[in-house]
């Protein structure tokens, strides 16, 4: 088992056509993805990577009975893609793309309030259930099928951790990067909840940040909900204060989102925190 | 993008949330203009984009125009340190003059995003004039919170229920609850990530007032906001991350020595972690992002090299979005260009990764490949020393 993504996702990708898009759909489908069609407004009618291409997401779901989208469109248009696929009545949104306006989030999550769809993201790397299906930018290569859930907010770092398992041949069930801004559709809590109830996920790797309380909140869950053993690592130990370290949502203000309260509060409800990033593969080993 | 107090309490004015009488000056003889004009006691404010400025000696009330010529002259190219400053402290370029006005009460107005709820938030407090952070750490009921629904904007029962909350006196409410309002519609018209008023005033008169303000504006949204792209000052930033940002690069100057190229926030973040584990001190945080090119990682590696700390580089790369080969093929322009002599060890993982390091080895340069990030701190934190 997995979660969220396998062998019966059916994927459209919105802006196909660009670069960036281009690139990863083949890599996508070269990891054994099944990617339906794309949805690019004004290419309606045209073939990419011999795949059809809309003008519409409604139209793109009616044609090919697609369950999911990737989205690569630009920061500019890329809320008003999210909120097409959710209105097309997609269960399950990945976007991809990176400085969407934090206002521009805000309306979408409310939209998405009245919509049973799942975002994950924006500014995430995407998901994959290794071996089955692949729905993002991350390097397919590295992942081996197994038993351990990832959910971070980072892409590379998370890229990083998944590297450290498979070396060890830790395989894992499925990895979620939930994206560096300081609104997401999908938090930690939304993932734990999914992996604590997929009885093929053994243990959690959560990789948090600096900036916002996701992680204490995360904690507070875990406390009351999760049986299973959770590894974590923080990023941005070492980061000054008051600066936007890269991730629009990775900063320490007003004395909150503190590296050490993050910490702290995982260590206090038995989650094992990693001191250093090069720890992560051992830490899950030693908890299996 | 932070901006001054004084282009935030332009952009509140456009918005209709009272602010003092003031003017905005780069020298002693317009300072002297600025008091006369405005009349009576003055207050003379230091410009820079940090908090503290009282403490340290950057804001002086002034009875008179002489009084305030006088702080003027000591203000102006001052260097400022507070505690927000650091110990290098910020050089004054301009004063902000304004009426001194005769404070009755005075209370604290916020507007943050709410991460867990999606919205932004609306945050007041009857205990203004000092740190809010204290005051929530100590005494949260003190801070009273409504959330901003979208398309709706503050609701004026919500701006009532704050007013009524703070014991704001019955004859300035309804002033106070159209400030509260006009300043939810600034926070959202200029895609604000942050708004505060400390201290938000009420008069002897029952008058109100934003006596400072603070708003920091969303980078993601100001392609948007072109005008007030031009209330960015570069001098408030530092050089390095001036000259990174001309090429979209996420770039902060820090003490060390070790100077890191990495590709994602996230893992940037890890390799400074990691640097300090290994007993080693780093000098930048630098994400090339995802989308980088080979000219761009050209550019992010002249500018960390940049930095006369610099001792050693690390290079930690896992390629998803970005390519193996094309982080290569512009580290490997740059170090050619730029001649180098700082020892470099290049960790590389993900997508093209033979390519990339083919690239590297082939190129006749001294890189150090290290095998994962723990062997490429211990390497990176050696030949720094």
């Amino acid at each position: 088992m997995s979660i969220l993504v396998d062998k019966h996702t059916r994927l459209l990708v919105q802006g196909f056509t660009g670069r960036e898009a281009t690139f990863h759909a083949q890599q996508c489908i070269a990891y054994g993805t099944n990617i339906v069609g794309g949805v690019v407004p004004g290419k309606g009618g045209f073939r990419h990577l011999d795949l059809p291409v809309f003008n519409a997401m409604v139209e793109a779901v009616g044609s090919t009975g697609a369950n999911a989208s990737v989205i690569f469109v630009p920061p500019a248009y890329a809320a008003d893609a999210i909120v097409e696929a959710a209105d097309a009545g997609l269960p399950l949104v990945v976007c991809i793309t990176e400085g969407i306006p934090a206002l521009d989030m805000v309306r979408v999550w409310r939209f998405l309030e009245d919509h049973p769809t799942r975002l994950i993201g924006p500014n995430c790397p995407g998901i994959i259930s290794p071996g089955k299906c692949k729905v993002g930018i991350m390097p397919g290569p590295i992942h081996r099928p197994g038993h351990v859930g990832v959910v971070s907010r980072s892409g590379t770092l998370t890229y990083e951790a998944v590297d450290q398992l498979s070396r060890r041949a830790i395989g894992q069930s499925t990895c979620i990067g939930i994206g560096g801004d300081p609104i997401v559709g999908t938090n930690f809590i939304d993932a734990l909840k999914l992996f604590q109830a997929d009885p093929d996920t053994g243990a959690i790797v959560l990789i948090g940040e600096i900036g916002g309380n996701a992680e204490e909140l995360a904690a507070a869950y875990i406390r009351d909900h999760v049986t299973k053993p959770v590894i974590s690592f923080i990023a941005g130990q070492t980061a000054p204060p008051g600066r936007r370290m890269g991730h629009a949502g990775a900063i320490i203000s007003g004395g909150t989102g503190r590296a050490a309260d993050k910490i702290h509060a995982l260590k206090a409800v038995g989650v094992t925190v990693c001191a250093s990033p090069a720890d992560i593969g051992e830490a899950v080993e030693s908890r299996l | 993008m932070k901006i001054h107090e004084y282009q935030a309490k332009t952009i509140l004015t456009h918005y209709g949330v009272p602010v003092p009488r003031g003017e905005v000056v780069r020298t002693v003889e317009e300072a002297e203009a600025a008091a006369r004009a405005i009349g009576g006691s003055v207050v003379v404010k230091a410009q820079i984009h940090a908090g503290g400025r009282g403490k340290g000696g950057g804001i002086k009330l002034a009875k008179n125009a002489a009084e305030a010529t006088e702080a003027a002259r000591r203000m102006l190219g001052m260097r400022l340190v507070t505690h927000q400053t650091g110990p290098e402290g910020r050089v004054v370029q301009r004063l902000l003059i304004e009426e001194a006005l005769p404070i009755e009460r005075e209370l604290y107005l916020g507007i943050v995003l709410d991460r867990a709820r999606g919205r932004p938030v609306f945050m007041a407090s009857a205990a203004g004039g000092v740190e809010i952070e204290e005051v929530a750490a100590r005494n949260p009921e003190l801070v009273l919170k409504e959330h901003i629904q979208p398309g709706l904007g503050l609701l004026p029962f919500q701006a009532r229920k704050l007013a009524y909350g703070m014991g704001i006196p019955a004859g300035s409410v309804s002033a106070a609850v159209s400030a509260m309002i006009a300043l939810a519609g600034a926070y959202e018209g200029v895609d604000a990530s942050l708004a505060e008023i400390n201290p938000f005033i009420v008069t002897r008169d029952g008058k109100v007032y934003a006596l400072d303000a603070k708003l920091n504006l969303d980078d993601s949204a100001l392609f948007r906001h072109k005008n007030l792209l031009e209330m960015r000052d570069l001098q408030e930033e530092d050089p390095l991350e001036v000259e990174a940002s001309r090429f979209n690069l996420n770039y902060i100057k820090l003490d060390g020595n070790v100077g890191c190229m990495v590709n994602g926030a996230g893992l940037a973040m890890a390799t400074m972690d990691i640097i300090q584990h290994a007993g080693g001190s780093p000098a930048n945080f630098l994400d090339v992002g995802g989308g980088a090119t080979a000219e761009q990682i050209a550019n992010a590696f002249r500018i960390l090299v940049s930095d006369r700390n610099v001792k050693a580089v690390l290079i930690n790369i896992f390629g998803g979005i970005l390519r193996c080969d094309t982080l290569a093929t512009g580290v490997v322009a740059a170090a050619k260009e730029l001649k180098l002599q700082a020892p470099v060890v290049v960790r590389m993982e993900g997508t093209n990764v033979e390519v990339g390091r083919q690239i590297l080895t082939e190129s006749g340069l001294n890189f150090t490949v290290a095998e994962g990030m723990r062997d490429a701190a211990e390497k990176v934190v050696r030949l720094a020393q």
